[in-house]
């Protein structure tokens, strides 16, 4: 928090909306490179000091994710439905945003991920669609965030990866009894197990601690900065160049624009909800995959009345999430998986989407602790325990150490029906109208959900697991908050089929960025993250050449 | 040769890091410590005795401590009198149909904590599956398990029954499968 200070009326080079994944990239990457850069944030400016070993504070509350007593969020499954307030959307809502509290996971996408349209062929009912830029153009921004943020991982242990130009700045986390295992199990069944690549410090990196092993992550802020959180990691540098204010509790509710369209900055709450207009000559929206859309929305004139950079109709459509179901495993001895990180094993083996399974999907496989106590307690344990009692209290004492999950990560198709919109009817605190979700699965998301879950399982039993059980997921609600936010922008050549460009540029606004989940094409089966930042470092690296020569 | 934490500490993460580290490790033993129960903020302490006769079922004092031990009700009014307090309603008729349903199953009963443990879980098995049953076992839960500050997990007695230790560093091996010659 010691960054520059400018004055609503100054007219910053660049305004960046949004201080988490993405946004973070871009205000490190702007200012480092001259450019005078303000960063609105609508949470808080926390610090590790203020994170806490609390899962009543974390888990039972949004103490660092969006609360919707007063940003209510609503819910239908089709537009025949009227939605319903449930908080079906969950985000990171301080300085870092979502990279502050996620688990760290930080897979690169495959090759296929950029080019399955191609590969696969049309999806009936589907947008599947091929990305306008290939895996071989992300490369060397992935490994850019790889060195900045800081990654623990072994370069070259997923056979199904993509060609890296570098290995991992760091080596891989110690792993867990949940990786023996799951390593052992998947090496008998022909699968080709790999270390974790982790956002989370194996040695010390920068001027940051490795990680001590504590194990609060999901849903955690990291009290020693072993996680590499923008907020820890590039943050603090974009600040230390004297060009960067991180302006925290300012929740904007319109992107403005000049008779000409172009961006002119942003009509922003501050914490006293007074409105407040920062000028900027160009505007990198990070607000995430599904703020991003509502803001767009929200920002519609007279020169854009269907919504700002929205000719194409497509801002907040083809909204996709990462799916997946979990399967656990109950084993002889403790495992103890409350130590340390959540995961440090992966299967890539049934990534890649095959005709021959009859529909299309794939997964990516984990093994991870998943519950904290109390959550475990009232979610963890197998279904055909009693709920309470002196049974379940005795199987409580043991079910929490010598327990393991295996979790999925599998396909979203990415349909025009899902999408965020404008609730009509619905405010939030700010008297702005509410998020409103319409989401429903595909069929084959479904499909693959259900066969993911009997390879999860599977290598559970592979790995001598003395009972397994799944917590599936059989309607839309069950992966409620969806917090890996995709699809609502997509990228694309053409301007009638998408609404950023290339290089994450609104095809309608020329100064106006668009970088986070939501130009994603299609949701590849994984953690966003490290994509999210893989394209912010590329767009603000096309962003800065541009700027330089004009 | 016996490492000292401290020691181990500074070679893993460097000498630098140490201060972040012993901050955390400081207000988490701060917000880990069991305070003595305070009085009830919320809860009539008549009503307050009827909850912890159902919670004390949920997780009963059957092989040690259990709910009543961990101090839910405290929890619970703590809940209550801050970030739940929208519960509250939630609360007084959810009570006042358990007490509907006790007068019904054992019309000579005078309260639910005067019932014999046959009776209560009888009772508590003729409303498990109610929205207010779920919350009493969410509150029950979170009580016994989450940080003692709120008020409940008294001298971490629900941690301890799950064997979960809250510590701001641990080193490898953490279970049985990842010890050199437990099972690699």
């Amino acid at each position: 928090m010691s960054g520059a200070t400018f004055k609503p009326s100054d007219t910053v080079d660049f305004l960046v909306i949004g201080a988490g994944a993405a946004g973070g990239v871009m205000a490190k990457e702007l200012s480092t490179a001259g450019f005078s850069v303000v960063v609105l944030e609508q949470g808080p400016y926390l610090t590790q000091k203020d994170y806490r070993h609390d899962e009543i504070r974390y888990t039972y509350q949004p103490g660092l994710t969006n609360d919707t007593k007063i940003q209510p969020i609503t819910h239908r499954r089709n537009e025949s439905e009227t939605a319903k307030p449930i908080k079906a959307i969950g985000y990171g809502r301080q300085v870092g945003g979502g990279s502050v509290h996620f688990t760290a996971n930080y897979w690169r996408f495959h090759e296929s991920d950029f080019e399955e349209r191609s590969q696969f062929g049309e999806v009936p009912g589907t947008g599947l669609a091929d990305w306008p830029i290939k895996y071989a153009d992300l490369e060397p921004y992935y490994t850019k965030a790889e060195y900045d943020l800081g990654i623990s991982g072994l370069g070259g242990a997923n056979p199904f990866e993509g060609p890296r130009s570098k290995p991992y700045p760091l080596p891989p986390m110690p792993v867990k009894s949940s990786g023996v295992l799951f390593d052992r199990a998947a090496k008998k069944l022909g699968l080709h197990p790999y270390p974790a690549p982790m956002a989370i410090l194996s040695q010390p990196y920068q001027d940051r601690a490795a990680c001590v092993h504590c194990g609060f992550c999901e849903y955690f802020g990291c009290e020693v900065r072993a996680k590499s959180s923008t907020l820890v990691s590039v943050i603090p540098v974009a600040e230390k160049t004297g060009r960067c204010e991180i302006r925290p509790n300012s929740y904007v509710r319109k992107i403005e624009t000049d008779a000409h369209g172009r961006a002119t900055g942003a009509v922003y709450f501050d914490a006293n909800r007074r409105e407040v207009f920062q000028r900027a000559k160009a505007v990198a929206l990070c607000a995430n995959g599904a703020e991003t859309a509502r803001l767009l929305l929200l920002s519609k004139s007279k020169s854009f009345p269907q919504g700002l950079a929205n000719s194409s109709g497509l801002v907040g459509k083809y909204l996709m999430w990462d799916n997946g179901g979990l399967a656990m495993g109950m084993f002889e001895h403790p495992l103890n998986e409350y130590k340390s990180i959540q995961v440090t094993r992966v299967v890539h083996d049934y990534y890649k989407a095959d005709p021959k399974r009859g529909f299309y999907g794939g997964a990516g496989l984990d093994a991870r602790f998943n519950y904290y106590p109390a959550d475990f307690a009232l979610q963890g344990m197998p279904p055909d325990a009693p709920k309470w009692g002196a049974e379940y209290k005795r199987m409580l004492s043991t079910y929490f150490t010598h327990t393991m999950t295996v979790l999925a990560h599998t396909s979203s198709l990415p349909q025009l029906r899902n999408s965020i919109s404008l609730d009509p009817d619905l405010k939030d605190a700010w008297g702005l109208p509410a998020m409103r979700v319409t989401f429903d699965f595909h069929s084959d998301d479904l499909a693959t959900i259900r066969w993911a879950l009997t390879k999860q399982v599977e290598i559970l039993e592979a790995a001598g697991a003395k009972k397994t059980w799944t917590l599936g997921i059989s309607k839309v609600e069950d992966s409620m908050p969806s917090v890996h936010l995709m699809g609502t922008c997509r990228m694309g050549n053409d301007p009638k089929q998408s609404v950023v460009d290339r290089y994450n540029r609104a095809h309608d606004v020329p100064n106006l960025l668009i970088v986070d989940g939501s130009s994603f094409v299609t949701a590849a089966r994984q953690q966003p993250t490290a994509t999210i930042q893989a394209l912010a470092y590329r767009a603000a690296d096309y962003a800065i050449q541009a700027a330089k020569k004009a | 040769m016996q490492t000292t934490r401290r020691l181990w500490l500074s070679q893993c993460v460097g000498i630098a890091a140490l201060a972040d580290i012993a901050a955390a490790q400081q207000h988490a033993h701060e917000a880990a410590r069991s305070s003595t129960p305070p009085p009830l903020q919320t809860l009539d302490p008549a009503v307050a005795a009827e909850i912890d006769a159902i919670t004390s079922q949920i997780v009963p004092s059957t092989d040690g401590p259990g709910a009543h031990e961990a101090g839910i009700i405290f929890f619970i009014d703590r809940a209550l009198s801050t970030f739940d307090a929208d519960k509250r309603e939630a609360y007084r008729t959810g009570m006042a149909a358990v007490q509907k349903k006790r007068q019904e199953l054992f019309p000579k009963s005078a309260s639910i904590a005067t019932l014999t443990s046959e009776q209560q879980i009888e009772l508590i098995k003729a409303i498990e599956t109610t929205d207010f049953f779920e919350l009493l076992r969410t509150h029950t839960m979170y009580g016994l398990l989450g940080n003692p500050s709120y008020g409940g997990n008294r001298d971490h007695v629900g941690w301890k029954l799950i064997g979960f230790e809250d510590r701001m560093a641990f080193q490898p091996p953490f279970g049985y499968y990842d010890a050199p010659g437990g099972d690699r």
